[in-house]
């Protein structure tokens, strides 16, 4: 391959050594205003580093960071369906939130041999997510309806139906004296065990994140729809021409984004609280948001950064041991999702000139580009 | 490209000399782990982890504070706190405890009924160290280390309600409450009995809750309780009683500033400097005094005479009751009191929900 198809294809050796190291140096600097954050509030940084360090990987820590991270790495994989398209879903956190509750319901009403209950409530999770948030994609096919708009309004309308419904005198069970509101607990047969580690319990259900993350990457890279898909996010009107039916398309992938989203409350729900109570995590499709800008859209970078968020989260407690308000921990959040935005815009618009260089280089020399079919073509 | 790499490059090569110069003089952060062995030394250390708010919710959080503040000058114990994140899974709640009772705090203090289970299962693991629930849920622990605090929140909102009817001129009164939850309807039950039994004829409008779980800015926004009680005095209410922590502030400048009457929660508000400007408006609260139950738990434990099990804290222990600042209510006390009385002896049943 010529280096100049090289280029264009964005496998430069200078480009590949940029990927590589863009998010590192995004991570650096992220690092380094942290540093200079907490310096100027009076911490000595480097203690503050260690201590969260030392805390974020004691053994029972490392297994709260993977749960956590578990309904991370889904919420994240779910917003990400929805990026790869340029579609905005806000609504995770209705959507998950919805979905849990409506799951841990029927969990708790309806006893069935183990794989099958299991299988019953993820499964009605699914369709739940699915369904909440496919009325998006519709009010956007039919209406025009800008998604972020509809899902936003779709979390503050599953924030009340769930209130309503999640009533001793609806859904929930009494239970005479209690300051909380829960279902019907799920019985242990409906329960999904956790692997024994360390000293404490990882969520079963890790694997089925791993799972989604793997199926998320064979079906947009290997599969026609998902061809369809990164079209359609690329340009609209061009999927259009190439005979993609975009109206569908919407519709299919917000309810897709939805179905994984259904399973983001699922193993805390299955792994830990055996019911949905006001207890139940909130703001997990918020957290999503953050991680795959964090992750690109990668299912391989949303698990790291999956991981790094969870680790933050893990240690902000550990700071205030010291001393060290714990908000500092959310500053460093969006001091990396932000560092990494700006990275990756310096880096594309590089490649951008080089890729112009590279033509410019080659037509002067005589080349005819346009005769020339790049295989496949650039991305 | 070229001018972003250099700008990079400054912007590394200034950090590292700030930090190169914070790794010479920076302070060293003392270290509090003394390890696990907390339990054998004399010396107590008290850690206390708050529910979301914290300390400077202006609420429930800030009582449990008081209470701490309480242990630190006359006990002279040493103390930490740590502060929830909001939304946060049990599995959070537990790690922080588990850090506070591994890093040799003890005795360990959850506030708030959401730490129930997660101090049910901690204080398995750490035997020697002595935990306290406050708000425990159902009024239920376990564990011969775990102490439970509840209130009879409805008692104090009982006197609160009747007051309210007493003093209302409107013959109208109203209710905010934080965030629809079942421990907001305690205090809205008892107000509504209270009101209804010193005045028959009452008009109790109905509860409004700020938000919904898990939305819990209905217990931070001021902006809320300030349109809240906007709309309730429109309605036609004199007196407000408000069970909205944070958001509460918001309600008590709202009504003070239409030259009305509101009523506390939780801490004796007529005293509180955020509402300072507005104090002559409030009538009473009802104060919940959390900080009695942490103070009582630490001193317990550090007398050695703790007994693990609930404790109750009611109007006949004065755990909840209301208050008299501004001698807003000295023409109604003897009334109010004789309530308290007949609550205190179990003659008068007030309703929970």
């Amino acid at each position: 391959m010529p280096a100049w198809v090289a280029i264009l294809r964005g496998l430069g050796p200078r480009q590949i050594t940029l990927r590589v190291g863009a998010p590192i140096i995004a991570l650096v600097i992220a690092l380094v205003i942290t540093m200079i954050l907490l310096r100027a509030a009076g911490v000595d940084p480097f203690n503050a580093m260690t201590s969260m360090i030392d805390y974020g990987t004691t053994s029972s820590s490392v297994v709260e960071i993977l749960n956590r991270a578990t309904g991370y790495y889904l919420s994240a994989i779910a917003v990400a369906i929805g990026f790869r398209m340029a579609l905005f879903n806000i609504g995770v956190d209705g959507q998950y939130r919805m979905a849990a509750m409506l799951a841990a319901v029927l969990g708790g009403a309806v006893a069935l041999p183990a794989p099958l209950g299991q299988i019953l409530v993820i499964v009605a999770a699914m369709l739940v997510g699915g369904a909440w948030a496919a009325i998006a994609g519709l009010l956007k096919v039919t209406r025009g309806v800008s998604e972020v708009i509809s899902t936003i309004m779709l979390n503050a309308i599953a924030t009340g139906l769930i209130a309503y419904l999640l009533n001793p005198a609806r859904l929930a069970e009494v239970r005479p004296g209690s300051n909380n509101v829960a279902t019907p607990p799920i019985p242990e047969s409906g329960q999904v065990p956790g692997f024994e580690l360390a000293g404490g319990t990882v969520f079963g259900l890790i694997v089925l994140a791993v799972a989604v993350g793997i199926a998320f990457h064979v079906v947009i890279n290997r599969t026609r729809f998902g061809y369809d898909l990164r079209i359609s996010g690329l340009s609209l009107t061009a999927a259009r021409a190439s005979g993609v039916d975009s109206r569908r398309m919407i519709v299919t992938t917000m309810a897709l984004s939805g179905v994984v989203a259904g399973l983001v409350g699922m193993p805390e729900l299955l792994g830990a609280s055996y019911q949905y109570s006001l207890n139940f995590p909130a703001g997990l499709g918020f957290t999503g948001i953050a991680i795959a800008l964090l992750g690109r859209n990668n299912p391989f970078g949303i698990g790291l950064a999956a991981l790094l968020f969870s680790f933050l989260d893990q240690s902000s407690d550990v700071l205030q041991l010291n001393d060290v308000p714990k908000e500092i921990v959310l500053v460093m959040q969006g001091t990396v999702v932000l560092t990494v935005v700006i990275v990756y815009e310096l880096v594309r618009r590089f490649e951008i000139r080089l890729q112009q260089r590279a033509v410019a280089a080659e037509l002067a020399a005589g080349h005819v580009i346009a005769g020339e079919k790049p295989a496949g073509g650039p991305e | 490209m070229r001018r972003g790499m250099r700008i990079t490059a400054a912007v590394l090569a200034s950090a590292m000399l700030t930090l190169g110069a914070a790794g010479c003089g920076g302070k060293k952060t003392t270290s509090d782990s003394g390890g696990a062995g907390g339990e054998a030394k004399k010396t107590l250390k008290v850690g206390l982890a708050y529910d979301i708010g914290g300390r400077g919710d202006q609420s429930f959080n800030d009582a449990a504070a008081r209470g701490l503040d309480r242990v630190k000058s006359e006990l002279n114990i040493q103390t930490k706190e740590l502060s929830a994140k909001p939304d946060e899974p049990d599995s959070d709640k537990e790690a922080r405890l588990k850090l506070l009772a591994s890093g040799g705090f003890n005795p360990v203090v959850g506030v708030g009924f959401a730490y129930t289970a997660p101090i049910t299962k901690v204080a398995k693991d750490f035997p020697n160290t002595k935990f306290l629930v406050v708000d425990a849920d159902q009024c239920k622990v376990s564990g011969a280390n775990v102490e439970g605090a509840c209130f009879s929140e409805e008692q104090g909102s009982f006197l609160v309600g009747a007051a309210a009817a007493l003093k209302s001129k409107t013959g109208t009164i109203g209710f905010i409450g934080g965030v629809n939850v079942p421990l907001i309807h305690k205090f809205w039950a008892g107000y509504e009995a209270g009101a209804k039994a010193a005045k028959p004829d009452i008009k109790v409008l109905p509860a409004k809750y700020l938000t919904q779980p898990p939305n819990f800015n209905g217990f931070k926004d001021p902006a809320l309780g300030s349109d809240a009680a906007k709309g309730q005095l429109d309605a036609g209410a004199d007196v407000i009683y408000h069970a909205a922590g944070g958001a509460g502030i918001g309600v008590i400048k709202t009504v003070g500033a239409a030259q009305k009457l509101a009523i506390g929660v939780d801490s004796d508000q007529y005293n509180q400097p955020a509402v300072a400007n507005v104090k002559d408006f409030i009538l009473t609260s009802m104060v919940k005094r959390v900080d009695v139950a942490v103070f009582d738990f630490v001193k317990a434990v550090a007398d050695n005479t703790f007994t693990a099990g609930t404790k109750k804290y009611d109007l006949s222990n004065d755990g909840v009751g209301y208050a008299t600042s501004g001698g807003k209510v000295d023409d109604i006390k003897a009334k109010l009191d004789q309530y308290k009385q007949e609550i205190s002896s179990g003659q008068l049943k007030v309703p929970t929900s």
